[in-house]
């Protein structure tokens, strides 16, 4: 069920050059129960800015009531959302939208996780889940440089972790793809966040595995009422058919939305 | 709950707030967080004949206290809306407001002949003014004489009373505002968005893949007080006032300017409790200001020497 709560911040550090890892306690983190998922935040008290922001969330603890998400500080809202305190309320709408189906990958069974820059943190809880169900991780994250790296160390933990930086400061220089295109590890499955040009190319060079996309959208209401963030469907591309990011996604298999 | 409720053609509305067309979808979304049944009244998204995709996105863009959208009259169709949504939104105890879209005249009598039959819809909402359909559809809103003739159209096959939403992206609001009242208009709704644009600061080119959009919000607020104060002075049918309402102060302001009952729009995507949270707070706001019924704060504005009668301080 989707909850609207004034929820306290408990921790709050830039972990990168505008990147930040806010957690937050309250009752909300009860409704969590999958991977993959968002929340709407509302930056700042009154209308300025007006919408909230949809950020995924990177990792929830329902015992101890806290969630945890990591945002890139790029725009007025999200600065101000930075500023933000510990013992501080921040205005929070969710958990919503529809997450990674965990149980894709089973028991034994070895699952590739995609992440880009900002898209890596929904993949944590993912990682997490599927490592306790039994299944082997492997991680590649993409990210613009060295210094714009985050949670390499917690991913590693998890499973194996190789990281592409586009300027080649740090590990494989290139893109995702130029890991997994010489990876030896056999695979099943994939799960992936990330930009949209990243997505297309995982759909393009890995459909015949079982492939999940999570995709980002403008959005307005981020509850399925607006109609900001529809998507045509990969069975009636040109036609009246449609899915919300919002609340039919983000995580779509590869081929059921047009990327 | 009596002190909010208001009658307008065709609607007993046990009080004065609905959410606005295009900003609460057909309530599902919203029946997830509270019981529809409070509301005064549904106006339900856009209806065409056919089905329609709508534009490509982005669809929506953030501005000073506002947002632009061009969605472009994404909608099921009429036989859809018809059979799935309106029999849905049946179950509830709850007037609709149906908007009725459209490119050319027949399209608009076609959608306002059937829709008007279902049981629950209780009126209709004229949509002639939605800024982001490339068909023409702007002519309707914006030239009095094409204004005048839709709307006589539309009555003459609607089975409700025929409400017209009038667009603020004109020169002269009160002449617009005559006409559909002498094409046979019930009631006014108004004021839909201003049409607006934003540019994205690395490509020069306009964020919206319609270029142009509707801008909504606080931001547009006193535009729609301006419109309702000038327009409630000279037509004698009821406004349902709409343009950046987020709080129970807000509705008294329309109310204040002219308006007889309100419509909240964005603000629902900001705050999904919103309409329901307003409803609350109302009756404690009207006790504040020292009025029995909401009904007494119309016009207030303008109506001076009844206004110094009635206060009490």
């Amino acid at each position: 069920m989707i909850k609207k709560e004034r929820m306290k911040v408990v921790a709050h550090k830039e972990l990168a050059p505008s990147i930040f890892e806010l957690t937050l306690q309250g009752e909300l983190v009860t409704e969590m129960n999958q991977p993959g998922q968002f929340v709407q935040v509302k930056t700042t008290e009154g209308v300025e800015p007006l919408l909230r922001r949809p950020i995924s969330i990177s990792s929830y603890d329902s015992s101890e009531k806290r969630f945890t998400m990591i945002y890139r500080a790029e725009g007025k809202g999200t600065t101000l959302l930075s500023q933000r305190r510990e013992a501080e309320a921040v205005d929070i709408l969710g958990p919503l939208g529809n997450g990674f189906p965990v149980h894709e990958a089973k028991e034994g069974e070895t699952a590739l996780l995609v992440g880009g820059g900002i898209g890596v943190p929904p993949l944590y809880q993912l990682s997490q889940m599927l490592v306790a169900n039994g299944v082997r991780v492997i991680h590649v994250l993409g990210f613009q440089t060295k210094s714009a790296i985050f949670y390499e160390e917690e991913f590693s933990e998890l499973g194996d972790t190789y990281i592409a930086t586009v300027d080649g400061s740090y590990g494989t220089a290139g893109f995702v793809t130029t890991v997994i295109d010489n990876l030896e590890q056999e695979f099943a499955t994939i799960f992936s966040c990330g930009p949209t040009p990243m997505l297309k190319a995982l759909e393009a060079g890995y459909r015949q595995k079982k492939l999940y996309l999570s995709l980002e959208e403008r959005m307005g209401c981020g509850i399925g009422a607006c109609f900001a963030c529809v998507c045509h469907t990969g069975d009636d591309p040109t036609g009246f058919s449609y899915k919300k990011v919002c609340s039919d996604g983000p995580v779509f298999r590869a081929g059921e939305v047009v990327l | 709950m009596s002190r909010l409720s208001v009658e307008l053609p065709g609607l007993h509305l046990k009080n004065p707030i609905m959410p606005a067309s295009g900003c609460f979808g057909f309530g599902r979304e919203y029946s997830q967080f509270f019981d529809l049944d409070v509301l005064g009244a549904i106006m339900i998204k856009a209806t065409t004949p056919e089905p329609r995709f709508g534009n490509p996105t982005p669809r929506v863009a953030e501005t000073s206290s506002g947002m632009l959208n061009a969605i472009g009259l994404q909608n099921p169709g009429l036989e859809k809306v018809i059979s799935e949504e309106l029999d849905w939104l049946g179950t509830y105890d709850v007037p609709i407001i149906a908007n009725v879209a459209g490119s050319q005249i027949a399209d608009y009598v076609k959608v306002a002949r059937e829709i008007s039959m279902v049981g629950n819809v209780k009126a209709l909402e004229l949509n002639i003014s939605c800024p982001n359909v490339k068909e023409g559809g702007i002519a309707f809103g914006t030239v009095p004489e094409v204004a005048k003739e839709v709307t006589k159209a539309v009555k003459e096959v609607s089975s409700v009373p025929v409400y017209v939403k009038l667009s603020p992206n004109v020169s002269n609001i009160v002449e617009m505002a005559k006409a559909v009242e002498e094409g046979g208009a019930d009631g006014l709704t108004m004021i839909n968005t201003l049409v607006g644009m934003r540019l994205d600061l690395k490509t020069a080119r306009p964020i919206l893949s319609n270029r142009t959009g509707g801008l909504s919000g606080p931001a547009i607020k006193p535009v729609a007080l301006r419109m309702i104060y000038e327009v409630s002075q000279q037509v004698s049918i009821p406004i349902i006032g709409m343009g950046g309402i987020a709080t129970a102060e807000d509705v008294i302001e329309f109310f204040y300017a002219g308006a007889s009952a309100v419509a909240v729009g964005t603000a629902n995507f900001v705050d999904p409790f919103v309409c329901p949270t307003i409803i609350e707070e109302l009756p404690k706001l009207l006790d504040e200001l020292g009025f029995d019924h909401i009904s007494e704060c119309t016009g207030r504005s303008w109506k001076q020497n009844e206004a110094v009668a009635n206060y009490r301080p």
